[in-house]
């Protein structure tokens, strides 16, 4: 890998001891806890800085891609509700299609008729029509769906096939979501494709959180199947008992790690796979005329290169590597929590992570990814602990002190934002600049 | 008589609402679009701006209420609304001294500009939380109604009434009052002309010794007014919450690229659009077509096209459509 030099090394080995020192100052299970997250979000970093890094797309909607991945985690992975397809899966289904079909026939319509008022009369009224039996046979699907069982399931579950397969599953439905917002807004200026993926992350988010029959909504969808086995059943495995008696660990906590530690290589795995593949593309022809077009639009274009393509292929590329993580979170946490998906913590810290780490690069990405997700969780007790040594002098009932500890927890935006405009202005190219 | 109850009801859940909305979308998209047309980058700090603007309104509308002054049946957040300009204004102006002067001297890619604002954003959005939490925060005073459902009933003899909130009062009276000043300065003073110059052409308006830095001041002086104004008006007629106006962003912009961005003229059409699309859609029409329809025909459903939690959906639904087929806007904007 020619990208990597010594000094670039050595900021892996500073980050790894910082993660190394969360482990001995406050537990190894907290470390390997923020590991964790650091791995999935190190992909996330890595899906962006291919629509950034390599050609210069402005995605905002990263939270969206992600959501849609741990949609993906419960569809695979639950199983499938008694009775919810007997119900009225299949009207569900139906009037999805119904739906489709609309769309369809109104652009077939159009690419048909002749430009006119005819034209726009007769898609109006596809449209229309299409919608209203759309919601007749939608409508009344999902409310015998909703209604069995509500308390427990009301949806249609998944379809019980092992959690690992949801991975690439959440890929592809991010990369259809990106393939939507590429065919409008791609071509156009970089800030309509700012705008319109930041829409379809809230659509996204929004979907989730009121269509029960896909993922209960907001009642969550809890206890996903696990990749890795359960703690419990590890302390009562006699086997894995001795060994950590062997060890001189405490079965229970060497449960918890060891449980976090089979996480860790199955996220490893992934992300050394992904490294892999992009530092191949980046190096290859491909990412060449990737940087060409980054670099020129115009030049690369009177060059023979389909700019519009190339970006849209980038775009659905980098939406579904964050589509993956998404579902690797998902399964990590082991619930869907449309509530959780806030888009500072999932569209602009990842865009945070991959500004320091260094657009272009992706070990800078990787990099960008870990640091950054580690001082997202320690600016919070640092936060507190600089407010608790501010208030010190102050009398205890002090309104402003009580409000001051209390607001320590909005430190790490300030600090993130802090962080972003520095790098942005003292060393724009980030930690690992790509050349 | 059912046909005018069909109609009250139509002005008291739709019209009105989404006049006032539109109104609020409209001072917002306005905010973006001159920092679109001036500066050259879109805003996505705008939202926080807002709610900074409007959090230093509430606090000064706490602090004269405590001390007992008060505009009678108007919000005292209006006597307060000055302060708030005020200091929105020197925030804006600082932080265009601290990050954006760098870029504009070093004539960086647009996106950079972008990159920076989500910085900005950030920071803004932390000393919004910092300074006053989370949390809903009402601050509204004084006289809620000016004609109340039950007046307006007793008034007509009509079995639907009509609210009319004072703050949507308000909210229309003061966009008009805001968009006369802005019209007026941009067309008639020295310093308006000299922006819109700047605005059509960079290098001609500094051929013609247009001073850059003075445009860009005044550019964030007014949109520090306009960012306040929309919040503090919109606050006053929901509610204060900062996630809310983080999420306004959405709707300002595509109120903004649907009127055309950099055109004033269309960021307050693309306001009214949005608005208005946004509750139509979302809106139950069951009442009123029930005083319409014959008894036979009575309607079983809600008549709702689309639930309210899909309102982000109709003004990305709008945005698409104008993106695809006239990327310009509806009222010409900037190149594409």
């Amino acid at each position: 890998m020619k990208t990597m030099q010594p000094k670039h090394v050595l900021l892996f080995v500073l980050v790894g001891a910082l993660f190394i020192g969360t482990g001995f100052v406050q537990s190894w299970n907290t470390a390997l806890t923020i590991f964790n997250m650091g791995l999935v979000s190190a992909i996330m970093a890595l899906g962006v800085n291919m629509q950034w890094g390599y050609a210069g797309l402005f995605n905002v909607g990263v939270m969206g891609f992600v959501a849609l991945g741990g949609l993906a985690a419960v569809l695979v992975s639950m199983p499938p509700v008694e009775g919810a397809w007997a119900a009225g899966g299949v009207q569900v289904l139906l009037g999805l299609v119904l739906g489709a079909a609309t769309i369809v026939g109104a652009i077939l319509v159009w690419g048909r008729m002749r430009p006119g008022r005819m034209r726009g009369i007769v898609i109006l009224i596809i449209l229309v029509a299409g919608f209203f039996i759309f919601r007749a046979v939608f409508d009344a699907g999902v409310a015998r769906v909703e209604s069995v069982d509500p308390a427990l399931t009301g949806y249609l579950g998944g379809l019980g096939l092992p959690v690992v397969l949801s991975w690439p599953v959440g890929g592809l439905l991010a990369a259809g979501a990106a393939w939507i917002i590429g065919k409008t807004a791609l071509g156009l200026r970089s800030d309509y494709l700012a705008i319109a993926t930041l829409g379809i992350a809230e659509i996204v988010i929004a979907v989730l959180k009121n269509e029960d029959w896909l993922a209960r909504g907001v009642k969550n969808v809890t206890g996903l199947p696990r990749p890795v086995p359960f703690e419990v059943d590890l302390q009562a495995n006699e086997r894995f008992v001795e060994l950590a008696q062997g060890i001189g660990a405490d079965p229970v906590s060497a449960s918890t790690i060891a449980v976090k530690l089979a996480y860790a290589g199955l996220f490893i795995v992934v992300l050394l796979a992904l490294i892999w593949l992009s530092e191949k593309a980046l190096n290859s022809p491909w990412g060449r005329m990737m940087r060409a077009i980054r670099d020129n639009e115009i030049s690369a274009s009177a060059m023979g290169k389909n700019v519009k393509a190339r970006h849209l292929q980038i775009f659905i590329l980098g939406s579904a590597v964050c589509g993956l993580a998404g579902a690797m979170m998902t399964t990590l946490d082991g619930q869907l929590v449309p509530g959780t998906y806030q888009p500072l913590r999932f569209t602009f810290l990842i865009w945070v992570m991959v500004i320091v780490g260094g657009s272009g690069n992706n070990w800078g990405a990787v990099l960008g990814g870990f640091l950054v997700w580690w001082l997202w969780i320690q600016v919070e007790p640092i936060g507190l602990m600089l407010m608790q040594g501010i208030t010190a002098g102050m009398a205890e009932d002090s309104a402003l002190r009580d409000h001051l500890l209390d607001s320590a927890a909005h430190m790490r935006l300030l600090t993130m934002g802090l962080i972003l405009l520095l790098v942005l202005r003292f060393s724009p190219r980030g930690l690992i600049p790509e050349r | 008589m059912d046909f005018l109850n069909a109609l009250v009801t139509l002005l008291n859940f739709v019209i009105i609402p989404a006049t006032a909305y539109g109104a609020q979308l409209a001072l917002g998209a306005l905010g973006v679009t001159l920092i679109y047309g001036i500066l050259r980058f879109s805003n996505f700090a705008h939202g926080d701006t807002m709610a900074f603007g409007a959090m230093v309104t509430i606090l000064v509308t706490w602090f004269l209420q405590g001390a007992g002054v008060s505009l009678g049946p108007l919000p005292t957040a209006l006597l307060a609304l000055p302060v708030g300009i005020a200091a929105t204004g020197l925030l804006l102006i600082g932080t265009d001294r601290a990050v954006y002067r760098f870029y504009r001297a070093q004539k960086a890619k647009p996106v950079i500009y972008v990159i920076a604002s989500l910085g900005v954003m950030f920071i803004m959005n932390g000393i919004v939380r910092f300074i006053i939490g989370v949390d809903d925060q009402r601050f509204a005073d004084g006289e809620r109604f000016i004609i109340s459902a039950r007046t307006f009933r007793e008034m007509t003899g009509l079995e639907e009434g009509l609210a009319f909130r004072t703050s949507q009062g308000i909210t229309i009276v003061v966009a008009i009052i805001a968009v006369a000043l802005l019209f007026w300065f941009l067309n008639r003073t020295r310093t308006g002309k000299s922006m819109r110059a700047f605005s059509d052409n960079e290098d001609l308006a500094l051929l013609s010794g247009i001073n850059p830095e003075r445009v860009v001041l005044y550019t964030w002086l007014i949109v520090a007014a306009l960012a306040t104004t929309a919040g503090v008006l919109y606050g006053l007629d929901k509610s204060f919450k900062p996630f809310t106006y983080f999420q306004l962003l959405l709707p300002i912009f595509a109120s903004a690229i649907v009127g055309g961005l950099g055109n004033p003229l269309g960021a307050i059409l693309g306001g009214f659009v949005i608005a208005f699309s946004e509750i139509t859609v979302t809106y139950a029409f069951r009442r009123v077509v029930s005083y319409l329809a014959p008894e036979s025909w009575q309607p079983d459903g809600l008549l709702q096209l689309l639930s309210t939690d899909y309102k982000f959906a109709v003004s990305f639904a709008i945005l698409l459509i104008v993106l695809l087929f006239r990327p310009t806007g509806i009222m010409k904007g900037k190149s594409i």
